[in-house]
């Protein structure tokens, strides 16, 4: 399994344990990832608030490299993944646009790059039974809250991703692992994503109300799958915990960093450190079952 | 609830065309249902709520539109549109709406998301990446609110969740020729 690995922006930045930790799993599933020589950003939601040519080209560059190797994109960013998928979509619809896209990017592109989401891979690819077989601890019942946010679900027509209301992708990781995923009303709300500097208060109000939801549900910690989610959950705890005096202690996972953890994986190689919040909790729970 | 428009033909005409036009979107479409503000995260944020927006393009409102509130608190998650019986990419009409109001100066507003976009952009225009401490450093100095979050710097930075150095590596050559042929279209189109 080879695929081209667009790690986007936060990878080094921001979100250094989500691409730390997608590429350890990786590497423990044989799943090989090549990353597209010089990527470039994918705009994001700054793109699109500003121009549409800006907001397709700035993907299509990338996938116009990976088109080149030959290879499927696997993207792991929600964001990138739904910027990468607007973009082919935009491009394949519209003959104007891709025309001004093809101009822009330097190169003849007609959409047709297949863009994966990580996590597709795992389910569709690698498959459950698979991962079940290469698991070497359980989540031995960790009740975990699966967010999936807006942007691996919505536009549901571009992006395709499992069902736009109530997506199980990552709950079937959960009860692969051994955890029991929640049934929670809050799994496609919007936690502000990229307004979290520039409209703090919004995005403060939109994260208690998710992570209260899930305390409510009895969730042990929230799993996740996008940087944007992520940073927002979990460092915006502080703020919520501030404003309203509330504290919530919810440690916020990415999915591969359970995965990981599952597949025996060291806490350090998966970034678990980088957490606003400490995951120590989900860690020694883990500890405790392995040696039973 | 009552809703009250300014009637002025010549400028009612050109927003809502510019509307449809960057959208894509048929306002006419829109028949008050509603599931776009009962989804809305940020509804009740605002003063106008998304069906509003659609009503009052429907009823052919002016540029005083692009002062509303609810423009730069959208937090484009796209649930309008998901749920929307008519297909309507109310989302896009926000972005057309940001987009218009950007161009006609119309975009003032608390938090300042155009400045944050803009600082995020010359980022990525610059190094092909995004540059966390230019981008942050940019945007706070427009803002004036230096120290918004500030208590967070230290932890971020041991925790290297904020990138120091800026980014190498990246096809800057190809980043800025999109910049420039945006930009390009964008003035033929004016």
């Amino acid at each position: 399994m080879k695929y081209a690995y667009y790690p986007g922006c936060s990878a080094h930045s921001t979100a250094r344990d989500m691409h730390e930790s997608a590429v350890a799993v990786a590497e423990a599933l044989g799943i090989d990832l090549v990353e597209p020589p010089g990527w470039t950003c994918c705009g994001a939601t700054a793109a699109h608030q500003t121009d549409r040519v800006l907001a397709a080209s700035l993907p299509a560059a990338n996938l116009l490299k990976v088109r080149d190797m030959g290879l499927d994109m696997v993207v792991n960013c929600a964001a990138c993944y739904n910027r990468m998928k607007v973009a082919n979509h935009e491009v394949s619809t519209d003959p104007a646009m891709q025309k001004l896209v093809s101009d822009a990017v330097g190169g003849d592109y007609d959409g047709s790059v297949k863009v994966r989401h990580i996590i597709e891979v795992l389910l569709e690819d690698v498959g459950l039974d698979v991962i079940k077989a290469t698991l070497k601890r359980s989540l031995n019942g960790l009740q975990v809250a699966c967010y999936y946010g807006c942007l691996l679900v919505r536009p549901h027509e571009v992006t395709n991703f499992d069902d736009p209301e109530n997506p199980t992708s990552l709950d079937r990781l959960v009860s692969a692992m051994g955890g029991v995923s929640l049934d929670w009303p809050h799994k496609v709300e919007c936690c502000g994503g990229g307004l979290s500097m520039s409209r703090t208060d919004v995005v403060v109000s939109l994260t208690d109300a998710i992570v209260g939801m899930a305390k409510a549900a009895g969730a042990q910690c929230i799993a996740v799958s996008c940087p944007m989610c992520q940073i927002n959950l979990d460092m915006r705890q502080l703020d919520i915990e501030k404003q309203t005096g509330t504290r919530h202690d919810m440690p916020v996972l990415y999915i591969t960093q359970l995965l990981g953890l599952c597949l025996g994986i060291s806490p350090d190689e998966l970034g678990l450190n980088k957490l606003m919040v400490s995951s120590a909790s989900v860690i020694e729970r883990l500890e405790v079952h392995a040696h039973d | 609830m009552t809703i009250t428009i300014k009637k002025s033909s010549k400028e009612i005409e050109g927003l809502i065309r510019r509307v449809e036009e960057i959208s894509g979107v048929d306002l006419n479409l829109c028949y008050q249902c509603k599931k776009c503000t009962s989804g809305c995260p940020v509804a009740k944020l605002t003063k106008s709520p998304p069906s509003e927006i659609m009503r009052r393009l429907h009823l052919g409102a002016g540029d005083e539109l692009l002062g509303s509130d609810i423009i730069w608190a959208c937090v484009s998650c796209e649930t309008c549109s998901a749920r929307c019986p008519m297909g309507i990419e109310v989302a896009a009409v926000m972005d057309a709406l940001r987009i218009l109001a950007l161009e006609k100066k119309a975009a003032k507003q608390e938090g300042n998301v155009p400045l944050f976009n803009r600082a995020f952009l010359s980022t990525v225009k610059l190094f092909g990446r995004t540059y966390d401490i230019a981008m942050i450093a940019a945007y706070k100095i427009g803002t004036l609110k230096l120290m918004n979050d500030t208590e967070k710097f230290p932890t971020m930075l041991k925790k290297r969740k904020i990138a120091l150095l800026p980014p190498t590596g990246a096809d800057r050559k190809t980043t800025r020729r999109i910049f420039k042929k945006a930009k390009q279209n964008k003035a033929d189109k004016e």
